[in-house]
């Protein structure tokens, strides 16, 4: 105590005004930097709970055990490989190319995910290609003393070859439908690519095989309904956050050659590894082609082009969000303006698809609540990317992987909260980042603008997961644990019915009109719907 | 430096008003991240336009949270330190080393992406000249004129030190 007096002694007021006057700076600054936060995030949280949105994930699909199913695969081409990857099976050459490309780069994760994905417990055990080339190069890999795999030279004779329980359809657009009605008809669950048909006859024929085939667990190919943030959209929209809801955009845009469908053209393709007349069957009967072959989707008689390969993800996600059905009208128009390669299919298509009775709720007074516009936009032209916004009267929501709320400055519902500068309509009123404990490392721009489309991945607990992956797994739940995929042959049929529409208003030029009590489009006297969609000589330049 | 002159106290005001504002800037910046549970660095590093890998790294889900609790940690100590007036000579260097990481993570060199700022930049941006303000700050110590430090050292500082 001797010292600590001998210490302080001697110090005049002045000079202990020096000795502590920095005390009271740090207690402000202190509390300044506290209360500053604390009145953020009761804001904050005062926000959250009027709004009460539940940012949760899908279900999990149930267990994979029992047996192994055993699958087939009709089309190992890009996205045939692809699936098999997301199904558990890389090619050799796969794998090599991931070992270089992770040894280069290493946030380059590619390989790492696809080892630490877990097994479908999945036997893969025939293929069928017409291509030589892909058929043996799925064989090399794939054909293994654990997994006897078999090339089949047509799907019927693999359909029928009592080999498999389940099949994947990953061919051009006009097998679509025919192979899986073949499918549904032999006994085994199909998965097909989007769109589910290429005919408007053939989407009714393939609902009715499903009808009469109820223990076929049938799914389509729109793996972003496994995004983790659409259940946290639909929350949304189920607790009138965004009030009406009368406008939606959403946009394709691509700029490169593979975007616009220009693929490789293998150097071994000819008649002789290619069984041409296969790749035909209904489609017009011309001469081998490795074009037509190859770069399928550039034409009508094989494909769909914009509104048959993106519109229908597109239209799916707000279908997956707000299930509003097959439109009332569509309009549609573009042309084929960048790519002036020979193709038929537009690469600048825009169409708007009404719903004139649709209604998300309103907080207006009552007569306010209905019609909607869903405008699709797409050019292969340009790669800005505009995203996707549902427009309501009391706010806007933003939705990829995050969804993002602003309200509306002329809001009904957020009104007060505005006048009281508690809501800032430039700043989102609500935010959800399913990746927000595990951020990605940076990929290209391409990747990106798919996955923020939740067609590559999505988040699962923070983590990045293979979307592909979780749409096979949950079919193949379906298969072994019963209930019914959530792309299954209901919302399949409206997004196949909603693609031919805008393919028919864009070739016709006309408003196509669904009529939801016939369900049936409405084709004007002599007009055969079919024939017009199919119709692959006419190449519409504005 | 001849040290048998000494500074004017306006002169060793001004002084101590640079260390304090600096302090207050530093102990601010660590209270709002403190209160601030989602707060993380890590876009920060992942974006740097500079020494990428190394800054990776820091943002690698093994270190961040090391990383952001050190953050926060030096810039509360920092702060204090300065404000009280209290070891302001290792405050002085743990605050140079962060601000130089914060420079070095986007630094804005021709050339570099220049990443959201409020200003224009050419080589010198507000991090370098806060870190060379902090430069000052070590080398002309003030915490015996004004600072806890004051109280342990009362002797010391009359002899040696041009301010007081």
């Amino acid at each position: 105590m001797a010292t600590d007096k001998n210490l302080f002694k001697g110090f005049s007021r002045r000079e202990w005004l020096k000795i502590l006057g920095g005390i009271p700076i740090f207690g402000a600054v202190w509390t300044a930097g506290f209360r500053s936060n604390e009145k953020a995030l009761s804001e904050r949280n005062l926000l959250l709970e009027t709004l009460n949105i539940k940012a949760s994930a899908p279900p999990a699909s149930g267990p994979m055990t029992g047996e192994p199913l055993r699958v087939g695969l009709i089309g190992f081409g890009i996205r045939g490989e692809q699936l098999m990857r997301s199904l558990g099976f890389a090619t050799t050459e796969w794998i090599d190319d991931m070992v270089k490309s992770a040894a280069e780069n290493p946030d380059d994760k590619r390989l790492a995910e696809f080892q630490a994905q877990e097994s479908l417990n999945v036997k893969l055990t025939a293929i069928c290609d017409i291509f030589d080339v892909r058929a043996e190069k799925a064989l090399k890999s794939f054909d293994t003393k654990e997994n006897p795999c078999k090339r089949y030279k047509t799907h019927l004779e693999l359909f029928n070859s009592g080999e498999v329980d389940a099949v994947i359809i990953a061919t051009p657009d006009h097998w679509h439908a025919p192979m899986a009605i073949a499918a549904i008809e032999a006994g085994l669950h199909v998965y097909v690519e989007k769109p589910m048909t290429h005919t408007i006859q053939e989407t009714y024929d393939l609902r009715e095989a499903c009808r009469k085939n109820p223990d076929i667990k049938f799914a389509v190919g729109h793996q972003h309904r496994q995004t983790q943030s659409f259940l946290t959209a639909q929350d949304a929209i189920a607790k009138n956050t965004l009030g009406h809801v009368s406008l939606v955009v959403t946009a394709t845009n691509r700029n490169d050659d593979n975007g616009a469908w220009q693929y490789d053209i293998h150097p071994d393709a000819s008649t002789e590894t290619i069984d041409w007349n296969a790749f035909l069957g209904t489609a017009p009967q011309i001469p081998f082609n490795a074009e037509h072959f190859f770069r399928w989707r550039k034409w009508w008689a094989y494909g769909s082009g914009l509104s048959g390969d993106l519109l229908t993800h597109d239209y799916d996600r707000i279908n997956c969000v707000l299930k509003m059905g097959i439109p009332k009208y569509i309009t549609g128009s573009g042309g084929v303006y960048t790519h002036r390669d020979g193709r038929n299919v537009p690469d600048v298509m825009q169409i708007n698809m009404d719903f004139p009775e649709f209604s998300t709720g309103t907080s207006q007074t009552p007569g306010k609540e209905k019609g909607m516009t869903l405008v699709y936009s797409a050019t292969l032209g340009n790669q800005f990317d505009r995203g996707t916004v549902l427009m309501g009267h009391d706010a806007s929501m933003e939705l990829g992987n995050m969804v993002t709320i602003y309200a509306d400055p002329r809001s009904t519902k957020y009104k007060d909260l505005i006048k009281e500068n508690r809501v800032d309509p430039s700043v989102p009123i609500y935010q959800y980042d399913p990746s927000a404990n595990g951020v990605d490392a940076v990929t290209s721009a391409t990747a990106k603008y798919f996955a923020n489309k939740g067609l590559l991945w999505t988040y699962r607990d923070g983590k990045r997961v293979d979307s592909t992956f979780l749409h096979l797994r949950e079919w193949m739940s379906c298969i072994r644990n019963g209930g019914n995929p959530s792309c299954g042959i209901t919302e399949g049929f409206e997004e196949a019915i909603t693609a031919h529409m805008g393919g028919l208003s864009y070739k016709i030029g006309r408003r196509i009109e669904w009529d939801a009590e016939n369900e049936q489009i409405i084709a004007l006297p002599g007009e055969n719907l079919d024939e017009i969609l199919l119709n692959n000589d006419d190449v519409f330049i504005s | 430096m001849d040290q048998t002159s000494r500074f004017t106290s306006l002169q060793t005001g001004s002084l101590v008003l640079l260390r304090l504002l600096i302090g207050w800037h530093f102990l601010y910046e660590g209270v709002i991240k403190l209160y601030s549970p989602s707060w993380t660095a890590k876009g920060y590093l992942l974006s740097a336009s500079f020494m990428e890998s190394f800054f990776r790294w820091m943002a690698s889900d093994a270190i961040i949270p090391v990383i952001d609790t050190l953050n926060i940690g030096a810039l509360l100590l920092v702060g204090f330190s300065l404000i009280i007036g209290f070891k302001t000579n290792w405050a002085s260097i743990i605050g140079i080393g962060l601000l130089l990481l914060y420079y070095l993570a986007h630094p804005p060199f021709p050339g570099y992406p220049q990443g959201p700022s409020e200003g224009s930049y050419w080589l010198v941006n507000k991090n370098l000249i806060e870190a060379a303000a902090l430069f000052v700050i070590y080398l002309f110590p003030t915490q015996y004129a004004f600072g806890l430090a004051k109280l342990f050292a009362k002797q010391k500082t009359v002899s040696t030190n041009p301010i007081n």
